[in-house]
């Protein structure tokens, strides 16, 4: 059977898991009419042309976790941010591990998607912001339909949440595929500030397919910063739907640091809802072998005065493919919009590809909008002379591609995330440089 | 210390140089005059051990070591500096960060311990303080927004940094005002000593009142042509190349 009849048929021993009478559940039902019409995507599409589901929609996926697994924090450690005091949410195979979580109802709440979508004390924010934003596309309306589990933060008006908060989604194995659906939702009222790192991670060479779903709501003068980072193993896949709300002055940034996975797809949109908007999408893309990464990305600016930053970059060996796609829409209401996007990439391999496109719609005639692109190799001239100051090859080369992604690493807010990711890059290419940028 | 001879070099089966040799103990200054396109840069590079160049015939000896086989890092963990016409810009890498990995490298090449941040801070600051470079200048991006003449003074800075057994200025003048002369000239200066020696590469006399060489070679269609001391610079100076060329031509 497809993976999509096996899903379809799935949702009715899946209602038997959940509250069919609860409001949400219409949701849910109307999501999985969206999925049996629209399906997964198919490179048909002009937003999925460079980018195939084929390989990795064959598998048997179990669609629902057996049993619950656990582990032990010792044996996970390295894949949290240990050094720094922070909530967790923690999933195992799509399981929540109280084990391994710290939330909190403190001011602030941070817990679980299946309490908020069950609990009478959550139903006015449910109501109001659940599946509001997503779009009605098959993968999120696939996601909205299994939508039960996944991280729930709310943080009310003129708050600090007063640590950052990691969302780790840990799969073990335990079944030979597995099919994950997490749903997050996040909302940051007036004023409130709000800080989170997510990761997925797969600890054994099973297939693992994740396809993730996230609102986010920021409220007038909002500040949410968003770090993802994607350094999964080679038999993980994930499909990372993420849309962002704003409302008049908020300020969200996502950070995508994409160092590993088989084949990750970024879905990253940006809504600007009222005046003085200031949206970040930043990201590192580092991958090798067969690896894929695809950062689409929408910045939909609404009203005036608003601003948007884009920088990607991406460093591509061997086989390895890059996508970038980021469109812009520019209403005509949105005058004096500032929208900047650039997009640079080294290839390191004859056989790597990168594939870049800016799509800019500008209806208003008073903005200023630039995006650049560039492809390149590694400056030989630039590479003789460090190497004719005494440093190797590999390490000149990893110093150059460590300064060519110096300025997405110098916007990260937290420094002992910064000290990871220079971590992982230096791991990633085999080289101990000694400092952090 | 650097012995060259009979140095052919091609790139892109073009000759540059055509039989070149050279002799530089230790201790000594020598400067190598010629006019443009004669192949100074090509020998400062090859010496630094550029990739481009193709060595047809000839040999380069680094204390009686062939060097041929050698990458440009190990050359410099041998105690080769170049410092370039061009240097190159870095965005991302400051000053600081790249002479701290310069020198480790090249100490754990040579089987030292890295050196203890207390002591590079040191050397640092004396060295920046020799070259009269402003503190702020050194957590900026290596050459990045530099003028030429701070580039210039910043690599005579890396040379102080790295105290290199055989250093080669590669037009280091160029670029410089008077001042700036003088100070990179007193940096080099400062590293003269009776175990290194100095190549420099000039266009003009005017460094060499400040980097006094012992000899003085002419480079002229990828050979040396006429060799002599100090006096034969002030002569270039005076009469420029033609008399050269004429008297080869004769």
């Amino acid at each position: 059977m497809e993976l999509k009849e096996k899903l379809v048929s799935s949702f009715l021993a899946f209602e038997n898991t959940v509250d069919i009478d609860a409001p949400v559940h219409d949701i849910r039902s109307q999501a999985i009419k969206v999925f049996e019409e629209k399906g997964f995507p198919t490179k048909k599409e002009e937003a999925w042309k460079y980018t195939s589901l084929n390989t990795i929609l064959k598998h048997d996926y179990s669609v629902f976790p057996k049993e619950e697994n656990a582990l032990e924090f010792k044996d996970v450690k390295k894949y949290f941010l240990h050094d720094l005091d922070t909530y967790k949410i923690v999933f195992i195979d799509g399981i929540y591990s109280s084990h391994l979580s710290e939330t909190t109802h403190d001011k602030i709440d941070v817990c679980l998607m299946s309490s908020a979508l069950t609990k009478d004390k959550y139903k006015p924010l449910i109501d109001n912001y659940f599946n509001k934003i997503a779009r009605q596309d098959g993968l999120s309306s696939l996601n909205t339909a299994f939508s039960k589990e996944g991280a729930y933060i709310y943080i009310p008006k003129n708050k600090l949440a007063d640590k950052p908060i990691q969302i780790i989604h840990f799969s073990t194995g335990k079944e030979s595929s597995l099919l994950l659906q997490p749903r997050n939702l996040i909302i940051v009222e007036e004023n409130s500030h709000v800080q989170i790192i997510e990761r997925h991670q797969s600890l054994t060479e099973n297939q693992v397919l994740t396809n993730s779903v996230t609102e986010i709501f920021a409220d007038k003068r909002a500040v949410v910063d968003y770090y993802k980072i994607q350094n999964d193993n080679q038999n993980a896949s994930l499909i990372d739907n993420t849309y962002i709300e704003q409302q008049a002055q908020s300020l969200a940034s996502v950070h995508t640091f994409a160092f590993g996975g088989n084949i990750t797809r970024n879905n990253l949109n940006f809504f600007q809802k009222g005046e003085g908007i200031d949206s970040v999408l930043n990201g590192i893309t580092i991958i090798e072998e067969k690896q894929h990464v695809d950062h689409n990305t929408l910045v939909h600016h609404t009203a005036p005065n608003c601003e948007s930053h884009q920088d990607y970059k991406g460093i591509f060996d061997e086989k390895a493919i890059g996508v970038f796609n980021g469109k812009i829409i520019v209403n005509k209401e949105a005058q004096k919009t500032n929208a900047f996007q650039s997009n640079n990439n080294i290839l390191l391999s004859d056989k790597a590809t990168i594939n870049s496109k800016p799509q800019l719609e500008i209806f208003a005639d008073d903005v200023k909008c630039s995006h650049g692109c560039t492809i390149g190799q590694l400056d030989e001239n630039a590479l003789f002379y460090m190497r004719s100051r005494g440093i190797g090859e590999k390490e000149a080369k990893a110093l150059m591609m460590y300064a060519f992604a110096n300025n997405v690493l110098e916007s990260v807010k937290i420094p002992q995330l910064k000290s990871r990711i220079n971590k992982l890059i230096a791991n990633k290419l085999n080289v101990d440089i000694g400092f952090d940028l | 210390m650097l012995e060259i001879k009979d140095l052919h070099a091609s790139v892109e089966e073009k000759e540059i140089l055509k039989g070149l040799s050279l002799n530089v103990k230790a201790g000594e200054v020598h400067a190598i005059m010629g006019p443009n396109g004669s192949g100074k840069s090509t020998l400062a590079n090859i010496v630094a051990g550029k990739e481009d160049y193709e060595v047809t015939k000839g040999e380069i000896l680094l204390n009686g070591e062939d060097m041929e086989e050698l990458a440009a890092e190990e050359r410099a963990h041998k105690g080769v500096f170049l410092s370039f016409q061009y240097p190159v810009e870095i965005p991302g890498v400051t000053v600081t960060n790249f002479m701290k990995t310069a020198i480790n490298e090249t100490r754990k090449a040579q089987g030292l311990e890295e050196m203890p941040a207390k002591d590079m801070l040191k050397k640092i600051r004396e060295k920046s303080e020799l070259l009269e470079i402003d503190r702020k200048f050194l957590s900026r991006s290596l050459n990045e927004g530099f003028s030429g003449g701070e580039k210039k003074r910043n690599e005579i800075f890396q040379m102080a940094m790295m105290e290199p057994k055989l250093a080669i200025l590669d037009e280091t003048d160029s670029g410089l005002d008077i001042d700036a002369l003088r100070i990179v000239a007193n940096g080099v200066n400062k590293l003269k000593g009776g175990d290194n020696a100095i190549v420099v590469i000039t266009h003009y006399q005017r460094l060499l009142e400040y980097i006094v060489p012992d000899f003085v070679h002419v480079l002229y269609d990828g050979k040396i042509v006429k060799s002599g001391t100090k006096e034969l610079a002030l002569e270039l100076e005076e009469k420029g190349y033609d008399w050269i060329k004429e008297e080869i031509n004769a």
